[in-house]
């Protein structure tokens, strides 16, 4: 359980970071490490050398802007969820970041590594494509911005290219004065890998008429999956109303067998998951105050 | 690769392959073998120790990514040599541990905790151990014990008299149903029907 022998460089800037990523394809970017270490201790990885960007304070940071939350990549998970403004802005996040990993882990891991390594199990780009949310990605010539559901292409593998790196990611934030959320997730232990998680967040006028909806699936297929809930819109819903939307489009779910879990299985508990988050969200939207109230 | 870091308030310094975890480096240059090597892939939480403060796993950083950070180990808890710090003593007095794999990485995990919070619920005390594998004591005296330790971490800042309920055997030192003492003077009526229970 000792990795293979490799370089490590700790640039000081993002631009030299990406210099280093360009000149050497082997060369991997190595942030928190909480999946990447055990990858390489396995040797399922063996790069030729680490970049470490952890330390760059431009990839760091949680800004609040009036449309966004842009959460810097070496951001650690375990900041964002101590955030009280992110936890304001961004609550389906705030929601989804318990079920990151454990405490320890998520003291290390950040919100960009999570987002590059892209398991499709994982809770972070799960809320990152159930919003809609940006990829900006930096490399020595541009600093680009991608969203994520052009961004995550299958298990692990990202439209990011050598010598690229993750520098933030843009969440957009809800102006509706009412919006609600619901995160939901099945897995073998509480903080292991999701068999499915479901994330939804919904916005409500003041006669508590849908006039936004989302709902995202992770773990069943190969990347997470924003699920066509626009039926809901213009009503406000009840919960058989909402069960029969999401059965209807999680019907034909692709989904993914493995020994934990079959596809059915799988499909079956993205529909119950899904409906549950969208109820809670429904719920929670209902309890805030609307504007002419 | 040259590193210095401050390991329990020491400045340290070691030569070291880029590829050498933060455990080995622990265990092998600074000959602190209480950080216990488990899985060595960020499964069981045996390899905790602190980094500025916060409970990290050990083995999921390379010595390296370490330079400059302030770590402590469980060998930097203990207020004086042949002394325990309270956590550990409190995991002593509740059973805390069998063979004592797991528990380095449990004191130090409790020890974070209580920094932050000295009346952390049971379900607080639960989450902040849940990265924590123990295949010894089934976890109850564990959270029995970091309970146990928070209560007494609260009540050495109170004046005597409000602590006087400590030795009142009616209430529990600790609240919650896995309490030391909980059910007991219900349940032990002898001479009465089914123990004098309702
Ligand atoms: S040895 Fe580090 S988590 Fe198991
Ligand atoms: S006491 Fe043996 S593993 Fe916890």
């Amino acid at each position: 359980m000792k990795p293979a022998p490799f370089d490590y460089i700790r640039p000081v800037s993002l631009a030299e970071a990406c210099e280093v990523l360009a000149g050497d394809e082997d060369a991997r970017i190595i942030a928190g490490g909480q999946t990447l270490i055990p990858m390489l201790a396995m040797r399922l990885a063996r790069p030729s050398r680490l970049v470490d960007v952890i330390r760059l304070q431009e990839l760091r940071g949680i800004r609040v802007e009036d449309d966004a939350i842009v959460i810097g990549a070496t951001t650690r998970q375990a900041e964002v969820e101590r955030s009280e403004e992110a936890r304001a802005a961004l609550p389906l996040l705030a929601k989804a970041l318990p079920w990151v990993g454990h405490p320890p882990t998520r003291n290390r891991g950040t919100v960009g590594g999570s987002i590059a390594n892209a398991d499709p199990s994982a809770e972070i780009p799960l809320v990152a494509v159930t919003l809609g949310a940006d990829i900006e990605i930096a490399n020595t010539s541009d600093r680009t911005a991608m969203p994520a559901d052009d961004f995550f292409i299958g298990p692990m593998l990202t439209a990011v290219t050598p010598g690229d790196c993750v520098c933030a990611v843009r969440f957009p934030r809800w102006q509706h004065a009412r919006v609600g959320t619901g995160f939901h997730e099945v897995s073998a232990r509480q903080s292991d890998f999701a068999f499915v998680a479901a994330a939804a967040q919904v916005a409500l006028d003041d006669d508590s008429r849908c006039i936004e909806a989302t709902l995202g699936l992770g773990g069943i297929g190969d990347r997470a999956l924003r699920i066509d809930v626009s039926a809901l819109i213009g009503h406000a819903p009840s919960e058989t109303a909402i069960a029969d939307i999401v059965r209807a489009a999680a019907k034909d779910l692709e989904a993914s067998s493995d020994l934990h879990a079959s596809a059915s299985y799988r499909r079956r508990v993205a529909a119950t998951l899904g409906i549950r988050a969208l109820t809670d969200a429904f719920a929670e939207a209902a309890s805030e105050r609307g504007a002419g109230q | 690769m040259k590193i210095s870091l401050k390991v329990n308030g020491q400045l340290r310094e070691a030569d070291v392959e880029p590829r050498k975890t933060l455990l080995d480096t622990l265990r092998e240059d600074f000959l602190l073998v209480g950080s216990h090597a488990g899985c060595e892939h960020g499964v069981c939480g045996a390899c905790t120790v602190l980094i500025d403060g916060e409970p990290s796993r050990s083995c999921l950083m390379f010595a390296v990514q370490a330079d400059g950070y302030e770590i402590t180990t469980i060998e930097g808890l203990a207020p004086a040599p042949g002394e325990l710090s309270v956590v550990q003593d409190a995991f002593c007095e509740t059973h805390g541990l069998q063979c004592g794999y797991c528990t380095p990485g449990m004191v130090l995990t409790a020890h974070a905790l209580l920094e932050h919070n000295d009346a952390p619920s049971r379900d607080d005390i639960v989450e902040a151990i849940s990265g924590n594998i123990c295949r010894c004591t089934g976890y109850g005296q564990i959270v029995e014990a970091v309970e146990f330790a928070a209560d007494r971490l609260r009540k050495t800042n109170l004046p005597r008299h409000a602590r006087s309920d400590a030795n009142n055997p009616g209430k529990p030192p600790f609240g919650g149903n896995d309490a030391l003492g909980h059910g007991v003077l219900t349940a032990v009526q002898p001479d009465t029907p089914r123990g004098g229970r309702a």
